[in-house]
């Protein structure tokens, strides 16, 4: 991974109407980064992914990829990118060689380097024996993997990818995987997705979208750490009131759990495991349990996108225009 | 680029019955009407054309009435080609293809609408083998044959242009053939209310083809054809920002 920024998305907004579906997203990726983009549904994320992409305008801030701006100077910017939508724009009519081959000509690959980067690209996707196949007749997990292939058979330096594996079966879920783990070798990989086990086994960083808004920037092994060390779970015989822990240093906070435990936030430089068993013996709480809290990204993921509001706002269906 | 996109526009209307079908049945009718007009309207009456005094020509008998019905009969074929110009794209979710890809509106837009072109030309060539035909056994004015299959072939490329902006405006290709079929029809028939005077009969497409059925070739006629191609195809290229954009 080298550290030269790739793509800067800068204060982009966008408006559908009167309602604002994006406020303020704010990122940059370097090249060869793996980018995972969560949200729940609604949260913005195809929005995001098309406003990238060049499919839809920004209504506020600017998106550069390589250091074009994607209004400005559009044929730059989108020959360095490679966008698969969430529907896979495919022709069902065409056979896989042909479409391959319209995809190379319309990113304006010289006519005689077509060939080569199709086959090339059919080789990374598996695709080499469906060549000649009918795109209508082939599985939906084939189908996905010639929208693939479409995506970077211009060896665009940035990868796209919305929601790649929905609909698939687990093993072609896992080869998928397997694919835009290998793609990330060469290309910036955005993977826009709500399955959380695919951005921690994908992706090097992740964006975290809550009602149009970034909640979460953090690097994949920030994260663990963090998620590793931030919290730990006790459970009492008689427990204290929650302000006697709060006291001990480095404590944020300290939150009951349901079933009698308590969670204790701290700052991750500061553990107070040791100070919680000496005050629990000393003054006779009956420590009976204590372990450090994995933070799951799934908790993490929940708490960021349910903490500001009641789940009621949350029923939203994806804003697709 | 243009032409990548032409060839695919082109290519795909082959990949389904509809081209063969719509080339077919074109035909067939245009060989009924043809002959109706030669042998029933023309045939018949042949000796006492020749008699009269300072006649046109059987070129300007024949011709003008043939054109006019296949003007006629391409009107509603021409919707069926454009319908699905944009909007299938748009339904099947494709346009992304091509919204990602380095290219322009204007090439797209430009692609698509010289892919139906092409198309037409090819319905055009068919249909000048009618007239054409006629030199197996006699003599005609060629110069009054090709004015008027030039004016067909505007008002061809006048009817695709407000049949392709149509089809940008809607995610159902059936719609966009009803819709462009309405619209053509009313370019049509705008004369008909006011008797071929006023502005209003002015912007009917058919007064600016019936000169052309005459011989007539008149800039002002093919200068309207171009502007009405120009606005339609500046429109289409202005939704397709607007739906960038996300103006509904």
């Amino acid at each position: 991974m080298s550290t030269e920024i790739l793509v800067e998305v800068e204060h982009v907004a966008r408006d559908y109407g009167d309602r604002r579906v994006l406020r303020d997203i704010h990122f940059s990726l370097r090249r060869g980064e793996v980018l995972g983009f969560l949200g729940p549904n609604g949260a913005g994320k195809t929005t995001t992914m098309q406003i990238l992409s060049g499919n839809l305008a920004p209504s506020e801030g600017r998106v550069r990829i390589a250091g074009h701006d994607l209004l400005d100077e559009p044929r730059a910017a989108k020959s360095a990118l490679g966008y698969l939508a969430e529907t896979p724009p495919l022709y069902r009519d065409l056979t896989v060689d042909e479409y391959l081959d319209y995809c190379a000509a319309l990113n304006r690959l010289p006519r005689r380097e077509q060939k080569p980067a199709r086959e090339a690209a059919k080789r990374k996707c598996g695709l080499e024996e469906a060549g000649g196949r009918l795109i209508a007749n082939l599985s939906k997990g084939y189908q996905q993997r010639v929208g693939i292939a479409q995506a970077i058979i211009h060896l665009p330096s940035l990868v796209i990818l919305d929601e790649p594996t929905v609909g698939l079966d687990p093993i072609q879920i896992r080869e998928i995987r397997a694919l835009i783990r290998d793609l990330g070798r060469e290309h910036s990989v955005i993977l826009s997705t709500h399955v959380l086990p695919e951005v921690q086994t994908v992706c090097d960083r992740v964006l975290i979208v809550h009602e149009g808004e970034l909640v979460l920037d953090e690097t994949i092994e920030r994260l663990d750490r963090h998620m590793k060390t931030a919290s730990i779970t006790v459970a009492f015989h008689t427990p204290p009131a929650a302000g006697e822990i709060e006291r001990l240093p480095g404590v944020t906070a300290v939150q009951p759990e349901r079933d009698g435990r308590l969670r204790i936030l701290h700052e991750a430089d500061a553990n107070p495991t040791a100070a919680i068993v000496q005050l629990a013996s000393e003054r006779g709480w009956g420590l009976y349990e204590i372990r450090p809290g994995r933070l799951s990204l799934e908790q993490l993921f929940v708490e960021l996108t349910t903490e500001r509001e009641p789940p009621a706002g949350d029923d939203g269906r994806s804003p697709t225009p | 680029m243009i032409l990548t996109i032409a060839w695919r526009e082109f290519r795909s209307l082959f990949l389904s019955p509809l081209a063969w079908a719509i080339l077919a049945v074109l035909q067939l009718i245009l060989g009924i009407l043809f002959f109706y007009i030669l042998i029933v309207v023309y045939g018949p009456n042949q000796d006492k054309y020749a008699l009269m005094e300072g006649w046109p020509g059987a070129t300007l008998i024949i011709l003008p009435n043939f054109l006019t019905l296949a003007a006629f009969l391409l009107l509603l074929v021409v919707p069926l080609l454009t319908m699905r110009l944009i909007s299938e794209e748009r339904r099947a979710k494709t346009l992304t293809l091509l919204f990602s890809a380095p290219i322009s509106m204007t090439e797209i837009v430009l692609g698509k609408y010289l892919g139906v072109m092409l198309f037409l030309l090819l319905v055009l060539a068919l249909v000048a083998l009618m007239p054409l035909s006629l030199l197996l056994g006699g003599r005609i004015d060629l110069g009054v044959v090709f004015a008027g299959l030039f004016g067909l072939a505007l008002t061809l490329a006048s009817f695709a242009a407000v049949g392709l902006f149509i089809s940008t405006l809607t995610q159902h290709p059936t719609v966009a053939a009803i819709a462009s079929f309405g619209a053509l029809l009313c370019f049509w028939l705008l004369d008909v209310s006011v008797q071929g005077t006023g502005i209003i009969a002015y912007l009917s497409l058919f007064n600016h083809y019936q000169p052309f059925l005459q011989g007539v070739f008149d800039t002002a006629d093919a200068a309207y054809h171009l502007l009405l191609i120009v606005t339609f195809l500046v429109l289409s290229v202005r939704r397709l920002d607007a739906d960038r954009l996300g103006i509904a």
